[in-house]
């Protein structure tokens, strides 16, 4: 039953990165995993799987360290297809709650419908959904964040660091959800430059979902907007994000990381020189404290919503780029924190 | 003649499947993991009644992009868009759907004959292109997916068609009333989607079109030989054009089984992806509404039992391997079959000249 994992060294240097280098509001990380558990954890990636650094990933970083520390607590998987109907999403979490899985995390909003189907058929198994909350069983428990907030403290990185008052957004799939990361990325540019000059594109349009992993035209996006005179460009684009740290560092720019600490990857070996920061968006703390929770019997329905006060989301220092204006995005972060500033979640407000 | 016909055009699929599945088992093999217990693993889990239900529902779908594949192939038209005209079917059939209130079957109605319309009309860019620009369906189709595409994600934001229901990411159109629901049929633990039976009526308006009709005759003779039919007066420019539309008109059916049954909305969660697998499966159907058929089946039988391969360690993919390799062999099959045919006509046709010569002589 041992699945051979292709990302395993990735998953590795992630996680040690992660946890040392991370700059989130609270700081602490609830990681030291229980022992003496017992059972099967569930997951249901959205596309791509576990393989790809980033989002999906981190849901299985998120309980490696509980699965590592417990001998006798399995991790069955199982992966979204793109011509899969909400029936079909429906089946592979019946299946997983069939083989015994409890607590089954879900990741990404279009298992929403699915699960709503599911969610009732089994109520002694908790369920636990990524990005999506609206689905409201009593055995259902939403992850949700604040993807606005960090994307708001990049953005003020991003301007602070601009010497050319242009910057560039790369979004990977025109969504809604993606549509937060522009939100939070233009507030918190235009906070520290309000006259800044924000170049933004999304790579595809839904039901194409390619633009989440499409490094070559990421990259293509991206130099275009060095080469229209930005200097530092923020993709929230998944595995796309590659060919701007690319572009990136072919030009001698600064390139903006998402989801994960991107400059620790080993794909991204060669670019770590360009890469500022990245903004995180911990789906690994989300999924870890309700795996966590599910496990030792405590109720976890309802919404849980990871922001910056929470250590939601964040960014990271790696490389020491931006150990010269830390201070200054903590002030920002403080005000985020304290509630003096509401990022937007709509761009275009 | 005809029985030996049926012989030949079963065996080649048979020998397609068992083919492709030498192919897994010899990749299941490689990897650990025994085929056998694999294979029986699908079977049993496929097999269930309530698995079936929905394979059959899945099945559906598959079926009408086959049918909307297969009428363009009996032209020698690739329709590419197949994906294109499904969306565009299942976008403005959900929007019509959700902004009227008629009664329950006028309304259902109004909804297949939108999406109809929608695929249809978008096929007719392809065909207008194609008769009378001389463009490549296929090039015009494959920008046209895309151009779909973006209409319907520009279409479906919250400023114009789409709703964004609270705590949820996931943007769709406005919630069909009950009287544009089809209702389900309630067999075997599971639902069966009501316009099945608007499937069949396809297939069989599809069949009785084909060969019993003036209009069909003219359209399998415009496939095989365009001058031909041509010169002995038939619009061959006209069915080229028809006949696009009308493959479109079906592509736009793909989705409203899901949506009129199931889902009540278009959003993102919606499938992505028919194009090839319209044209794969008229392929291994051989163009036949009962062929297409059990290919549609097929291809959702194991595409149901991927999920359970997943649990057992196996990567899912292999279904998607066992589905291209089935597509690989039928190609070849048939055409081992196509020339074992002609053999056999060339022996029979020799055999008759040699009697009929012999006869001449013994006179």
């Amino acid at each position: 039953m041992q699945k051979k994992l292709l990302g395993r060294w990735g998953v590795i240097a992630l996680a040690a990165t992660l946890t040392a280098t991370v700059v989130t509001g609270c700081g602490s990380d609830s990681e030291d995993a229980a022992t003496n558990l017992s059972g099967t954890i569930g997951i249901a990636y959205s596309l791509g799987g576990r393989d790809v650094p980033g989002f999906n990933q981190l849901a299985y970083i998120g309980v490696e360290p509980l699965l590592a520390a417990n001998e006798s607590l399995e991790l069955i998987e199982s992966q979204d297809n793109p011509t899969a109907t909400d029936d079909q999403r429906a089946e592979r979490l019946r299946l997983m709650a069939q083989k015994g899985a409890n607590p089954i995390v879900v990741v990404g909003f279009t298992y929403a419908a699915a699960l709503a189907k599911v969610a009732p058929e089994f109520p002694d198994t908790t369920w636990g959904i990524v990005d999506d909350s609206s689905v409201t069983a009593p055995n259902v428990h939403s992850i949700v964040f604040k993807e606005e907030e960090g994307s708001y403290l990049v953005g003020v990185a991003a301007a602070l660091k601009s010497k050319s008052g242009n910057v560039g957004f790369i979004g990977g799939v025109n969504t809604p959800l993606i549509a937060k990361f522009e939100a939070g990325f233009i507030a918190g540019a235009k906070a520290v430059t309000p006259g800044i000059k924000i170049q933004s594109t999304y790579i595809s349009n839904f039901p194409d979902f390619s633009g989440f992993n499409d490094p070559a035209k990421g990259y293509e996006a991206a130099k275009g907007m060095y080469e229209n005179g930005a200097d530092v460009v923020y993709a929230a684009a998944g595995g796309t994000g590659s060919g701007m740290h690319k572009a990136a560092s072919e030009l001698g720019k600064w390139s903006i990381g998402v989801d994960a600490d991107e400059a620790t990857y080993p794909a991204h070996a060669d670019y770590v020189t360009t890469i500022l920061t990245s903004m995180l968006k911990r789906v690994d703390v989300g999924v870890a404290a309700f795996v966590a929770d599910a496990l030792a019997g405590v109720d976890t329905a309802g919404v849980k919503t990871w922001g910056f006060a929470e250590g939601g989301v964040g960014y990271t220092t790696t490389g020491g780029y931006i150990d010269d204006i830390t201070a200054k995005i903590d002030e920002y972060a403080a005000k985020i924190a304290s509630g003096d500033v509401v990022v937007p979640t709509d761009p275009k407000a | 003649m005809t029985k030996s016909r049926i012989f030949w055009g079963t065996l080649a699929p048979v020998v397609a499947i068992l083919s492709s599945l030498v192919f897994v088992y010899i990749i299941l093999a490689i990897r650990g993991v025994n085929p056998i217990d694999m294979f029986n693993e699908m079977i049993s889990y496929g097999f269930q009644p309530r698995n079936l239900v929905s394979e059959l529902n899945q099945t559906i779908a598959y079926y009408m992009a086959g049918v909307a594949a297969a009428i363009g192939f009996k032209m020698l038209l690739f329709n590419i868009g197949i994906d294109g005209q499904y969306r565009m079917g299942a976008f403005f059939g959900a929007v019509v759907g959700a902004a009227v209130n008629l009664p329950p079957i006028l309304h259902v109605t109004l909804i297949v004959i939108t999406a109809m319309l929608a695929g249809g009309l978008w096929a007719a860019i392809a065909g207008y292109l194609k008769v009378r620009r001389g463009v490549s369906e296929v090039i015009s189709n494959i920008m046209l997916n895309f151009i779909a595409a973006a209409i319907i994600a520009f279409l479906l934001s919250e400023d114009l068609l789409g709703v964004l229901p609270k705590g949820s990411q996931n943007l769709q159109t406005p919630q069909i009333p009950l009287s544009g629901q089809m209702p389900t049929i309630k067999a075997f633990d599971g639902e069966i989607y009501s316009f099945l039976f608007v499937a069949i009526a396809v297939g069989i308006a599809y069949w009785v079109m084909l060969n019993k009709t003036v209009f069909g005759f003219n359209l399998r003779a415009t496939g095989l030989s365009f001058r031909a039919a041509r010169s002995s007066g038939v619009n061959a420019p006209g069915m080229i054009f028809i006949t696009t539309v009308l493959s479109g008109a079906i592509a736009g059916l793909v989705g409203i089984g899901t949506l009129l049954s199931d889902t009540h909305s278009y959003s993102m969660a919606f499938p992505a992806g028919y194009a090839f697998t319209g044209l794969a499966l008229a392929l291994l159907g051989r163009n036949h509404p009962v062929g297409i058929f059990f290919a549609a089946f097929l291809w959702s039988f194991l595409e149901r039992t991927a999920p359970v391969l997943e649990f057992e360690g196996v990567p899912p993919e292999i279904v998607i391997v066992m589905q291209g390799t089935i597509v690989i062999s039928i190609v070849v099959a048939y055409e081992v079959v196509a020339r074992i045919n002609l053999r056999q006509q060339q022996h029979a046709v020799g055999k008759v000249n040699a009697e009929a010569s012999s006869l001449k002589e013994s006179q």
